[in-house]
């Protein structure tokens, strides 16, 4: 098995060598002889670790047991890859504050800008998701996960794409399709990936113990299954050549444009909305340790949203060559998801009803109470910018971003975290985490980040927006764009600080999850322990 | 009619009506009376399995249920 193992990865460096000498621009060249060289680096990897005799018993992972293992690599990955993004995300923030910082070529904003984009959504993200979809569907199936190895194919496959990706970006390749940079090559590759990580978990679910499949799954199920459809619909493009990395969408105009934003539109709506509400239905009632406030409810949510998402995307091309009908039609059905987002915050909120005093004790479940608030905040503000009038105030300025960010920060990130507080200390076994309190100190940043970020972008926004339309009585432009560029000056500045705040409350997760890893448990006094009496 | 325009036309009639039939349905049968304690017996899925994979028989009644 080992040995036919690296006989397969030796055989794919020699092609990857072939592919790199023969390759038509640099860019290719250096990616097949990086993929070259983790394919030779593995295969040695694996001659050394084989089990020769065949008597090894694996330590940790029980065959009859859960798979852990894997889930303990994507952790770890989630929490690193998370830092590596919030500090390409700074960096850029302060890029656009000090243009200065522009470090041509490989380090420019065009080139950087993707990166952190693909690091938080992908990387910590698609990590998060991974980890936990494996976590929570063997425990709520009760079996152990589906196709042997397969799941570390998963996890390895779906780093070699990230790696591909940031190193890319910072060559230079791009197809230029938002959240979708990535060139051919690479998509295939991401492709084989996730049809593997289909197989895991419907395979897992098909031999599950429980009849029942608990809504988690569905929200995991229904996020790998309409990111394949997106990812394959979205990226249908020809090459230039087969050992070049440039290649041409299959549509042009506005339906380039369209796909483009059906597709990412259900990135935010899939990969950064059902995927991590499967999360929420999760591991909020385990933090919470009392069921989900209302089951049928959440059966609701599920659909309701997958029934609407859909439609939504076209909102991102208001005021375009994108036919009207289309454009209301993406309106009328991003106001009505108003409605099951709302119906699915308040069952994330009052799962906790009765025990609202954790909020006061446990800083985790502080962590995931905000992340469904800010949940509610982000679907709330969302339908609001698509509706016409608003947009063509909103579009095209910072207050799309600090949309985006609050839910990216806010919603997304700090559901991940809380996930990773709670997933930690079961996988590797210790009593609790390092520290407590620093979870708490981790909140407070990244949520002081937020709010100074999401408030920095409205002002900057809403003023940029309000520039841009000023005409004076002769209807001439009153601002030319370069003043307004300067008057968000100082709007870029708090943006880039709430950023390093963010990034600071990482890096302290980073640490904490490093110790309590290592088991060191830090001599603390509980949260909200009775203090001494008076005398 | 150009074939855009009979698709478009079947989308906004008949596909709409046939997804918002089915959307209705599936919440009307969610919310049939009699079912409440089998959905109360779903919420407690995560609170079953937590160690190790279930053996032929799950184990039933020890969750923590609400309401006790």
């Amino acid at each position: 098995m080992g040995m036919a193992q690296a006989g397969i990865l030796f055989l794919i460096a020699l092609v990857a060598v072939i592919a790199s000498v023969k390759a038509h621009d640099m860019q290719f060249a250096v990616h097949m002889g990086l993929v070259a060289l983790i394919a030779l680096g593995a295969a040695v990897w694996r001659l050394r670790t084989m089990d020769v005799s065949g008597k090894r018993v694996p330590v940790r992972d029980r065959p009859d047991g859960y798979m852990d293992e894997v889930i303990r690599y994507g952790a770890v990955a989630t929490v690193g890859w998370g830092v590596v993004g919030f500090l390409v995300g700074v960096f850029i923030a302060f890029q656009l504050a000090f243009p200065h910082l522009n470090l041509e070529p490989y380090f420019n904003f065009a080139r950087l800008r993707p990166l952190h984009t693909s690091a938080v959504v992908f990387a910590f993200g698609g990590n998060a998701l991974i980890c936990t979809s494996f976590y929570v569907v063997q425990r709520t199936t009760g079996a152990r996960l589906f196709g042997g190895g397969l799941p570390w194919f998963v996890f390895w496959g779906y780093q070699l794409f990230i790696v591909l990706a940031a190193t890319g970006y910072l060559l230079g390749v791009t197809q230029s399709r938002e959240y979708a940079e990535p060139e051919w090559y690479i998509d295939l590759w991401l492709t084989i990936v996730w049809v593997a990580y289909l197989v895991v978990f419907l395979g897992t679910i098909a031999k599950r113990k429980e009849p029942h499949i608990y809504v988690a799954n569905w929200f995991y199920l229904a996020f790998i299954v309409t990111i394949a459809m997106l990812h394959v619909i979205n990226n249908l493009a020809v090459p230039v050549s087969f050992l070049g990395s440039k290649s041409y969408s299959a549509f042009s105009g506005v339906q380039d444009a369209l796909t483009q934003w059906w597709y990412g539109h259900n990135a935010v709506g899939f990969f950064l909305t059902a995927g991590f509400l499967g999360m929420m239905y999760y591991f909020i009632p385990k933090q919470a340790e009392r069921p989900v406030y209302s089951y049928r409810l959440s059966i609701v949510h599920f659909w309701s949203l997958i029934f609407l998402y859909i439609w939504a995307g076209p909102h991102h091309l208001h005021y375009t060559a994108l036919p009207d009908w289309a454009q209301t039609l993406g309106m009328v059905f991003s106001v009505m998801l108003w409605m099951p987002s709302w119906g699915g915050m308040i069952n994330g909120l009052m799962t906790l009803s009765g025990a609202w005093d954790k909020l006061r004790t446990d800083p985790v479940i502080r962590m995931m109470v905000i992340a469904v608030a800010f949940y509610g905040m982000s679907t709330f503000e969302g339908p609001m910018m698509s509706i016409k009038a608003v947009n063509s105030l909103s579009h095209y300025t910072d207050w799309t971003i600090g949309h985006v960010h609050s839910g990216a920060l806010g919603w997304v990130g700090m559901i991940s975290f809380g996930a990773i507080y709670f997933l930690v200390p079961k996988l590797w076994f210790r009593p609790r985490l390092y520290s407590v309190r620093l979870v708490s100190w981790h909140f407070w940043l990244a949520t002081i980040g937020i709010v100074l970020y999401a408030a920095s972008m409205w002002v900057s926004g809403i003023m940029q927006g309000l520039m841009w339309r000023e005409y004076n009585q002769e209807g001439f432009l009153v601002y030319s764009f370069v003043e307004t560029v300067a008057a968000m000056h100082p709007y870029y500045i708090i943006r880039a600080l709430g950023g390093t705040l963010y990034l600071a409350g990482g890096l302290i997760m980073a640490f904490n999850i490093y110790k309590t890893i290592r088991g060191d448990l830090r001599q603390e006094t509980p949260i909200g322990a009775a203090v001494e009496p008076a005398e | 009619m150009s074939t855009y325009d009979t698709l478009r036309h079947f989308a906004d009639k008949w596909g709409l009506l046939f997804m918002l039939l089915v959307f209705v349905a599936a919440v009307l049968w969610v919310y049939r009376p009699g079912a409440r304690a089998s959905y109360r017996a779903q919420g407690d899925i995560p609170f079953k399995h937590d160690e190790r994979p279930a053996q032929e028989q799950p184990p039933r009644d020890q969750t923590p249920g609400r309401g006790e």
